[in-house]
C-alpha cells in the first residue's frame, strides 16, 4: 500500500525527522540481523591470539584463512580428525537425489490430484497435508527401527529414503495449489486431441511449471540441508550430514577453543543455502508464503 | 472431468490401455498414498503403540494401558521441557510478530533500498538453526562474546552472562529463535500489506482518517489472515524446535533449557527410554494436531476457494 503521508506533506520539517527516525529504525534492525554473520565471518579469518587479545567487534588485522583450511579437512570430529569434507559431502549426496525425488513425486500427485480428479482425491490431499505439518519425533523411533529392517542405517541412502518420503506432503502442498489455479480446459482440449495423462504432463503442465519447480526445489534443498533431527537421530559416525558434523565439532573441541575454526565450519556449513538465498531469494520467499497460505 | 473425456472420445482407448488411461492419475498417486500411510500414519500408530507399553531399549508390545502419560508428568527434566515450551513458545511468538510487524510496516513507507533491507532482515532463515546456535552461543558467551566485547570498550560494568544462567538460559534461545524467525514474519506480512487496495485507502485519506485510523479500521482487519497463518507456523515453530537448543545450549546449564523435543531426543537416544520418548512425541503429536486440525481445516473449508 501507498504510505500518503509523505506525499501530502512531503517537504515540512516533521516529516523529514520522521523519515530519519524511519530510517535510524531500519539500520538498527539490519545491523540486529547482519551484525552476528559480520562478526562471525570476521572471527573466521582472525588468528586465535588475534580473538584472544582483542575485542570480538574489532577488524581483523592480518586476514588469514587457516581456519578456514584447518575447519574443512584437519579438525576433530568426535574421534575422527578429517575436517568438515567429508560430511559435507555426505550432505550433498543426500541433498540431490532427496530433492529430486520429493520433487518429482510433488510434481506427479500436484497433476494428479487437480487436473484428474478421482474420487478420495481431496481425502489423499488431505492425508498428505496433514503430514507436512507432524511432528517428526512421532516418527522417529518407527523410522530408525524401519531403517535398521532396511540395511539403511546411519548411511546416506537411508537419509535420502526418509527426505524423500516426508518432502513429498510440502512437495505435493506447493504443486497441488499451483496447478489448481492453471485452467482445467487445457488439459480438457488436450485429452479430445487424444493425449495421454504423460503426454499432458510432459508437453502442457510441466512448461507452465519453472517457477514453482524452481520455488520448490529451494524450499526443499534448503530443509534438507539444514535438517539436523534425522541427521542426528538416524547416522553416526561417517555417514553424518554436515549439519550434526558442525554441531560435533564446535562442542566436543577438547583443549584450546578455536573459535576461528568453529566460526569458518559454521559458515562452511552455511553456505550452500546461503548461496542459493542470494541467488535466488525471490523464490525462496516465495516458497515460505506458499508454504503457509493454503488453499 | 478429463478422465470421462478420454473414454469417450477416443474409441482406439479401450482393453489394458484403456483401462491404464483413466486409472492412471490414481496409479501416479498411489505410491505417495501408500508411502503416507505407512510412514506417517502407520508410524504414528506405531509410537502411539509403544507409549501404552513399557519399552526401555527395545519394543516391548505388552500394553500396559496409559501409566506412562501420568508417569511423564512426575519426571523433573519433562516438568521443566513442557514449562520451557511454553515460556518459549509465548515469548517467541509474541516477539517475533511484534518484530515482523513493525518491520513491515516501516519497510512499506517508500524506501531507499527495500530490496537490500529485506534480503538482510529474512537470510537468517535460509541457514540451519545449528549454524544460529552456533553463532549466538559463541556471542552470548560471557567470556568471549558481547560480554567482553562491551568491557573491551570500557564498559566494565555491562554483564550478560543469560547462557550460563539456569532461570535465564531459555531467555537465550528466544533471542535467537527471533533473530532467525522474525523475518519470516515481515516477509509474510508485508506481502500482505502490498495486497491491500491502495484506492480505498487513498479514498480513506481524502475522508480525512488518520493514519493510525486507517491502520485500525482497514489495514489490520484485510490483511488478519496472514496474522493467522504465521501465527500457526510459528507455533509449529516453536513446539518442534530441537536443533537450536541442542546448538546453542544443548539443553543445559543441566537440564534447564530441556524442550520436550530433546526430552524425546534424549529418551529415544540416549536413555533407552522407548516409553517416555514415545509418550512425549504423542503429546507434542496431539499439541500440534490441536492447533494445525482446526487450522487446515479452516483452509480448505473457507471461503475462499473451493
Amino acid at each position: 500500500m501507498a504510505s500518503l503521508p509523505q506525499q501530502a506533506a512531503a517537504d515540512t520539517l516533521g516529516a523529514k525527522i520522521g523519515r530519519g527516525v524511519l530510517y535510524a529504525a531500519l539500520i538498527l534492525f539490519a545491523a540486529f540481523y547482519i551484525l552476528p554473520m559480520l562478526v562471525m565471518l570476521a572471527t573466521s579469518v582472525k588468528d586465535i591470539e588475534e580473538i584472544r587479545a582483542g575485542s570480538l567487534l574489532a577488524l581483523p588485522q592480518a586476514i588469514t584463512f587457516e581456519a578456514w583450511g584447518y575447519a574443512w579437512n584437519e579438525a576433530c570430529i568426535g574421534v575422527e580428525c578429517t575436517g568438515l569434507a567429508p560430511y559435507f559431502m555426505n550432505s550433498v549426496l543426500m541433498v540431490i537425489p532427496s530433492v529430486f525425488l520429493s520433487s518429482l513425486f510433488g510434481a506427479l500427485n500436484g497433476y494428479a490430484l487437480t487436473k484428474w480428479r478421482f474420487p478420495g482425491a481431496n481425502v489423499i490431499f488431505g492425508l498428505l497435508l496433514f503430514g507436512s505439518f507432524i511432528p517428526f519425533q512421532v516418527v522417529l523411533l518407527p523410522m530408525s527401527q524401519t531403517l535398521g529392517f532396511l540395511g539403511l542405517a546411519s548411511s546416506v541412502p537411508g537419509l535420502v529414503l526418509v527426505h524423500s518420503v516426508y518432502g513429498i506432503a510440502f512437495t505435493t502442498l506447493f504443486f497441488r495449489n499451483y496447478y489448481v489455479s492453471l485452467p482445467d480446459d487445457l488439459v480438457k482440449a488436450a485429452t479430445i486431441d487424444g493425449a495421454g495423462f504423460f503426454t499432458i504432463f510432459w508437453r502442457i503442465i510441466l512448461p507452465l511449471s519453472p517457477s514453482i519447480i524452481v520455488v520448490t526445489v529451494i524450499w526443499q534443498f534448503t530443509q534438507i540441508w539444514n535438517d539436523f533431527l534425522f541427521g542426528a537421530s538416524f547416522t553416526s559416525g561417517g555417514a553424518q550430514p554436515v549439519t550434526v558434523a558442525l554441531n560435533n565439532l564446535v562442542n566436543t573441541t577438547t583443549g584450546v577453543k578455536l573459535y576461528n575454526v568453529d566460526m569458518a565450519a559454521a559458515i562452511i556449513a552455511a553456505l550452500p543455502t546461503l548461496l542459493v538465498y542470494i541467488i535466488a531469494g525471490r523464490y525462496f520467499v516465495r516458497g515460505l508464503t506458499a508454504g503457509s497460505v493454503k488453499g | 472431468m478429463p478422465a470421462d473425456t478420454t473414454v469417450t472420445s477416443s474409441d482406439a482407448e479401450t482393453g489394458v490401455r484403456g483401462w491404464l488411461q483413466r486409472h492412471l492419475s490414481k496409479l501416479v498417486v498411489a505410491p505417495s498414498f501408500l508411502a503416507a500411510v505407512i510412514f506417517f500414519y502407520g508410524f504414528i500408530l506405531w509410537t502411539v503403540y509403544i507409549s501404552l507399553t513399557g519399552s526401555r531399549m527395545l519394543p516391548d508390545y505388552e500394553l500396559i494401558g496409559f501409566d506412562n502419560y501420568l508417569r511423564i508428568w512426575r519426571l523433573s527434566r519433562w516438568e521443566t521441557a513442557f514449562d520451557n515450551l511454553f515460556i518459549f513458545g509465548v515469548l517467541f511468538i509474541l516477539i517475533s510478530m511484534a518484530v515482523g510487524c513493525v518491520l513491515a510496516v516501516l519497510l512499506d513507507q517508500r524506501i531507499r533500498a527495500e530490496g537490500v533491507l529485506r534480503s538482510i532482515y529474512l537470510y537468517p532463515m535460509a541457514i540451519s538453526y545449528i549454524v544460529t546456535g552456533t553463532a549466538w552461543k559463541w556471542l552470548l558467551d560471557p567470556g568471549i562474546g558481547l560480554e567482553k566485547a562491551m568491557h573491551d570498550m570500557g564498559w566494565t560494568s555491562f554483564s550478560f552472562g543469560w547462557i550460563n544462567d539456569p532461570d535465564m538460559a531459555i531467555y537465550t534461545v528466544v533471542i535467537a529463535a527471533v533473530w532467525q524467525a522474525s523475518g519470516f514474519v515481515m516477509a509474510m506480512v508485508l506481502a500482505a500489506l502490498r495486497g491491500v487496495d491502495d484506492e480505498i485507502i487513498k479514498a480513506a485519506w481524502l475522508d480525512g482518517a488518520s493514519l493510525p485510523n486507517i491502520y485500525r479500521r482497514i489495514i489490520i482487519p484485510t490483511i488478519r489472515p496472514v496474522f493467522l497463518s504465521a501465527f500457526v507456523i510459528l507455533m509449529h515453530l516453536a513446539i518442534k524446535t530441537f536443533d537450536l537448543v541442542m546448538a546453542l545450549t544443548a539443553g543445559g546449564p543441566g537440564t534447564s533449557t530441556a524442550v520436550p523435543a530433546t526430552f524425546m531426543y534424549d529418551m529415544a537416544f540416549q536413555r533407552d527410554r522407548l516409553d517416555f520418548a514415545a509418550t512425549s512425541a504423542v503429546m507434542m503429536l496431539a499439541t500440534v494436531a490441536a492447533i494445525i486440525v482446526p487450522y487446515l481445516y479452516s483452509e480448505i473449508r473457507g471461503p475462499r476457494r473451493g
